[in-house]
């Protein structure tokens, strides 16, 4: 096998059992009380049945061990158990949340990643100019911002004081994709502003630490013309820290979703795990967490694997 | 050296809701769940910023908001800190199967989004102040662990650590000594960092109705009570948010400020 | 009279100093500086770090690096003014009139390019030759350079090949276009002495058969004396001699220049050997997980106050030896004994009496010292530590050790960071003393220094011993060292002592085929000696 495709491999292995050690983790995180889940779920005025009822459909009386292999063996066959709250089937319940989220995500993502790249590349260009300045502010009004500020503001004034948008982000699947669209567009918005200063803080370090670079300096001291050293010279060796960046501020937005759906009321995963937290519905909170657990180790696998892919030291081996 | 005048208006807005914060009983108008007027009121001379969704004053629940998110959010940091540092610094020192352990948990701890993770355990916990310290303080332990194990094992290769090891010196004189003097800017910044992180943190879970419970004020708990309003045209919401922001950005100045500073002393790295 | 190639009148160059807690000011790097190059001329230009040297060779591209700025004078090069030149003039001039190699070729070529591609992009671009006639060009020189399989070479990525492959691959690249001048800057620094010989007889025969001009900066001036035809002097940004290299070699007229050139004129008598205080047994190291020995079945000793030199290139295992003995990284086989003890192999199961005994100073004096502890925290606590000095008699003892390392009043409550590179070091032979050792480890500790600064630390170990009745063993791979402060030497390739006994006896032949090499690939400070060097291996490998 190549070293490189033997390097991918390990990495996927080791991203499976990193997922794999999250379940783990986040099972135990629900385990952790000290004390009876069952007592916690129904509260103090709770009778003696309903306690037995419930630790029995919880499979309480099992050993945790025991639970978590069943739980796990479940989830591995697509059944994530059923609903405390309401009975219905997660797997069911959660495909038309996720498909929901992953819709807001994507249109964020495609409108954030190519508009953080060209502006970390103007910042790059203009460095220590007013251009870059705006960047580096941009920046730390938006890690300092909560992504509920962000979304208030902008439903007070284009939703609310303006009209040009809908405040409550809702859709089903009878829309058609232009209003699904105009139903998201608050929230999209959001979502971009949310990831836009880390994505162009990190592009603007990533590809100064190429320019800066001696390779970048034989390319000058040949009199190529800037154009080309950037795009000959820096832009190979830019990819991959790039792509890490973009991958990184993806999985950051997987984040930013939760709080943006409840913020617009939005039917997507965020707002059902929260909702389910308050219910103290565990096996969907379990199911959710692991389902983000899921995107944010994957995410961060893609960037690893670009690393590999885009080194010539591995690609090309001695 | 001269103050920049970002650091002044950071140290100035940090210190004037650290105040209101501490002196919140003697500054408060008003009873923190007093309602003394009505649903949403208008601002007035009597309500400076108006009144809430139940007719309580603004004002005074955004004073003893800022108490209760502050205090949770010092807490919290404080625990990170504390746990973060001397573990990262440990595993460092010690090295082996110590540092393995501790980091590969740490790598694990951090493939879940904190917030997931939060919510997936306050799904089970009783809501408490102090549960919510612990699992902020816990989670958050994690970044200050890897740096500041990053910085220590920067300087446990420096020769002058070597040297003290050679010379006979125990862990307690290498860590307190030798690393410690040296990680010390990084780490100053890096508390102000957290602060923010923290106060983003306890903000979003009260926002999300699983922090801070009511009656007790807290800032992102005061958004959620305030939410319905912004539909009808009423900012009452935003007031809170706006606090949270200009906290979290004056910290922030004041932390680059310090890392700047700190930093210098030891002198430029020459050319 | 030949031709004018270069001309530099009154340059002036500029930086902005950002100290620390204080604004920006702005420095000047280089003062006026003037001098001709004639077309085909080798200029060498030799001064310490700081100097300005690669700061004015850079100029002759009208470069300034890193937010240097070359604000005042005139570099004409063929006749035109370029230091005021704008951006398209530069263009054109770079790459083509005058091309550059970098002291880093690894860091200098493009890892994610083949190295054909970057050494004919020049030439391409410039529109001076087609592709094919390019790959042509860049293949001869390849096998000019000495490279192997020249004709496949050039697909190769950069990292596939060695550092001095690389290095010559540079000159490749600087020569492809048929400039008028190229500018070396420091090409063989980074590279092994055995590595340096080849990587410069090449450059040499490079410039000889292409007839270009060069500027050839280096702070060696045994190097330059070999491959420039003129030698200029700098030293803090200023020009303090310019002549032929035959003149600044054999009669130089500036007190600094003959300071140079004299460097290394410590003599230094043999001891007679003597019951050893160390002995390394057969001891054989590994780092974990790594498949081979770093150290095998080492076998040295050491006389009471004398010095063993231990020389070698990098790899050679000599480091590693130092972390044998001290105990950091302990031998899988054999035995060290010290003062008629047995060590133990592990640093943290060792007495402090053994501890103490037994000191060490480093090559880079910057990182030997915690920056947050002043110079008398930092000679203090050994005092403490193993004597339990406090108060007043710390102190006075601190003063003493002071005086003796050659630092005056005042340096006690200073930090590292407010003392020279040479102070330094010297606070760090303090360190070592203030245990009252019997063997201090020297770990390369004047490599880092320039030449005059690492002559006094020379000179004040040498009056070290002979007050303190001290023993050295000295880690090195400069042979110039080794000839002015040792006693015995030991040889060391590839995790071995190839050649171990007293200096007179290790130096002089008959030698082995690693010693030969390694002692006739030292520069030595005279005119031709690369020729000299080049035609006996010649002859040699004709003879074999």
């Amino acid at each position: 096998m190549s070293p490189i495709l033997k390097l991918v491999v390990q990495r996927l292995a080791l991203g499976v059992l990193l997922l794999l050690a999250a379940s783990v983790l986040i099972f135990v995180g629900t385990e952790i009380l000290p004390g009876d889940v069952a007592s916690a779920i129904l509260g103090q005025g709770a009778t003696e049945q309903a306690l037995a009822n419930l630790r029995i459909e919880l499979g309480l009386n099992d050993p945790p061990v025991t639970r978590y292999f069943n739980w796990l063996f479940g989830v591995l066959q697509g059944d994530l158990g059923v609903s405390l709250s309401n009975r219905r089937d997660i797997a069911e319940a959660m495909s038309v949340r996720l498909s929901n989220t992953l819709f807001l995500a994507f249109w964020a993502a495609i409108i954030a990643v190519p508009l953080a790249i060209l502006l970390g590349l103007v910042a790059v260009r203009y460095e220590g100019r007013w251009p870059d300045k705006v960047v580096s502010g941009a920046t730390l009004a938006t890690i300092s911002i909560p992504e509920f500020l962000l979304g208030y503001i902008a439903m007070y004034f284009l939703a609310v004081q303006y009209r040009i948008f809908p405040s409550v982000a809702n859709i089903n699947a009878s829309m058609s994709l232009g209003d699904k669209l105009n139903a998201i567009a608050l929230p999209v918005l959001v979502l971009v502003l949310v990831v836009l200063g880390h994505m162009m803080r990190m592009t603007r370090a990533a590809i100064l630490n190429v320019m800066q670079s001696a390779y970048v300096e034989t390319a000058e001291l040949k009199g190529l013309r800037s154009f080309t050293i950037i795009w000959r010279h820096a832009f190979p060796n830019a990819i991959a820290p790039v792509v890490n960046v973009v991958m990184i501020n993806l999985a950051y937005l997987v984040v930013g979703v939760v709080v943006v759906e409840v913020v617009f009321v939005y039917p997507g995963m965020g707002q059902y795990l929260v909702d389910h937290v308050a219910k103290r519905d565990i096996p969907v909170v379990q199911a959710c967490g692991l389902v983000f657990a899921a995107v944010y180790i994957g995410l961060n696998l893609v960037a690893d694997i670009v690393s590999i892919l885009a080194n010539p030291r591995l690609r090309h081996p001695k | 050296m001269r103050m920049p005048l970002s650091a002044m208006i950071g140290l100035f807005f940090t210190a004037l809701y650290f105040l209101a914060a501490i002196f919140a009983d003697f500054i408060a108008p008003y009873g923190m769940a007093e309602i003394v007027g009505g649903v949403w009121d208008p601002i007035s001379r009597e309500h400076w910023l108006g009144t809430d969704n139940i007719g309580r004053d603004l004002l005074t629940r955004m004073i003893y908001g800022g108490q209760t998110t502050i205090f949770v959010a010092t807490m919290a940091t404080l625990l990170s800190f504390s746990l973060g540092s001397v573990l990262g610094f440990t595993a460092a020192v010690i090295g082996g199967w110590v540092d393995q352990a501790l980091s590969r948990f740490v790598d694990l701890l951090m493939s879940i989004p904190s917030l997931i993770f939060a919510l997936v355990v306050l799904s089970v916990m009783p809501v408490t102040v102090l549960v919510l310290v612990l699992v902020m303080g816990i989670l958050d332990s994690t970044r200050v662990f890897r740096l500041s194990r990053a910085v220590a094992v920067d300087i446990t290769v420096m020769d002058y650590v070597e040297a003290a090891r050679l010379r006979g010196e125990g862990n307690v004189w290498i860590i307190f000594r030798e690393i410690l003097p040296n990680a010390l800017s990084p780490l100053v910044a890096e508390m102000g960092l957290r602060f923010i992180f923290a106060i983003l943190f306890i903000s979003t879970l009260s926002f999300l109705g699983l922090g801070v419970q009511p009656p007790l004020a807290d800032w992102g708990g005061i958004v959620r009570e305030n939410r319905e309003g912004i539909v009808y045209g009423i900012p009452a919401a935003l007031v809170p948010a706006f606090a949270i922001a200009t906290l979290a950005i004056s910290v922030n100045l004041v932390a680059d400020w310090v890392l700047t500073r700190t930093t210098s002393l030891k002198g430029g790295r020459g050319g | 009279m030949a031709e004018t190639l270069l001309e530099v009148k009154n340059l002036r160059i500029e930086a902005t100093a950002y100290p620390p807690g204080e604004p920006p000011q702005e420095i000047v790097i280089v003062h006026d500086c003037s001098f001709t190059l004639e077309k085909g001329r080798v200029l060498g230009l030799i001064g310490e770090s700081g100097a300005g040297k690669s700061t004015i060779g850079l100029s002759a591209m009208s470069y300034g690096r890193g937010g240097v700025r070359l604000t005042g004078g005139e570099v004409r090069l063929n006749g035109r003014e370029i230091r005021s030149a704008g951006p398209g003039v530069l263009r054109s001039v770079r790459g083509r009139e005058v091309t550059y190699v970098a002291q880093s070729a690894a860091a200098a070529f493009n890892p994610a390019k083949r190295l054909m591609e970057q050494v004919i992009e020049a030439t391409l671009h410039h529109g001076l030759m087609g592709r094919a006639e390019a790959e042509k060009r860049a293949v001869d020189l390849f096998r000019q350079l000495d490279l192997p399989e020249p004709e496949s070479f050039g697909r190769r990525y950069p990292h596939q090949v060695s550092g001095g492959q690389l290095q010559r691959a540079m000159t490749a690249l600087a020569l492809c276009p048929k400039p008028d001048l190229v500018v070396f800057d420091e090409p063989t620094t980074a590279l092994d002495v055995t590595t340096q010989i080849d990587v410069l007889a090449a450059i040499k025969r490079a410039i000889q058969e292409t007839g270009v001009a060069a500027l050839y900066i280096t702070h060696d001036l045994a190097v330059v004396a070999q491959v420039s035809d003129e030698i200029m002097v700098l030293r803090h940004g200023r020009m303090v001699e310019h002549g032929t290299t035959r003149q600044i070699i054999e009669d130089p007229q500036e007190d600094y220049t003959r300071a140079l050139v004299s460097v290394r004129s410590i003599e230094h008598e043999e001891k007679a050997s003597a019951a050893p205080i160390l002995t390394v047994e057969g001891v054989t190291a590994r780092y974990t997980g790594l498949a081979r020995d770093v150290l095998s079945e080492i076998t040295v000793e050491i006389a009471p106050g004398q010095t063993l030199a231990v020389v070698g290139e990098s790899g050679s295992g000599k480091s590693t030896l130092a972390r044998a003995i001290t105990g950091l990284l302990p031998p899988t086989a054999g035995k060290i004994s010290f003062a008629g003890r047995t060590l133990t192999p592990k640093l943290e199961d060792r007495p402090r009496e053994d501890l103490r005994e037994l000191q060490m100073i480093y090559q880079m004096a910057d990182v030997a010292m915690n920056p947050r502890q002043t110079v008398k925290t930092i000679i203090g606590r050994p005092l403490e530590f193993y004597f339990g000095l406090r108060g007043r008699a710390r102190d006075e003892r601190i003063q003493e050790l002071l005086d003796e390392i050659e630092l005056g009043k005042g340096f006690a409550d200073r930090y590292p960071a407010e003392l020279s590179g040479g102070q330094k070091q010297r606070v760090c032979i303090a360190r070592a003393l203030a245990a009252k050792p019997k063997l201090i480890i020297c770990d390369e500790v004047t490599s880092a220094l320039d030449p005059l600064v690492a002559d006094g630390i020379l000179k004040l170990l040498l009056k070290l011993q002979k007050d303190e009745d001290v023993a050295y063993l000295f880690i090195t791979h400069d042979l110039a060292t080794v000839r002015a402060i040792a006693d015995s030497i030991a040889v060391m390739y590839q995790g071995k002592v190839v050649r171990y006994g007293p200096k007179s006896q290790v130096l002089s032949p008959p030698f082995d085929a690693y010693t030969d090499l390694l002692l006739a690939s030292v520069p030595e400070m005279r005119l031709g000696w690369l020729e000299e060097v080049i035609e006996n291996r010649r002859m040699e490998s004709a003879g074999n």
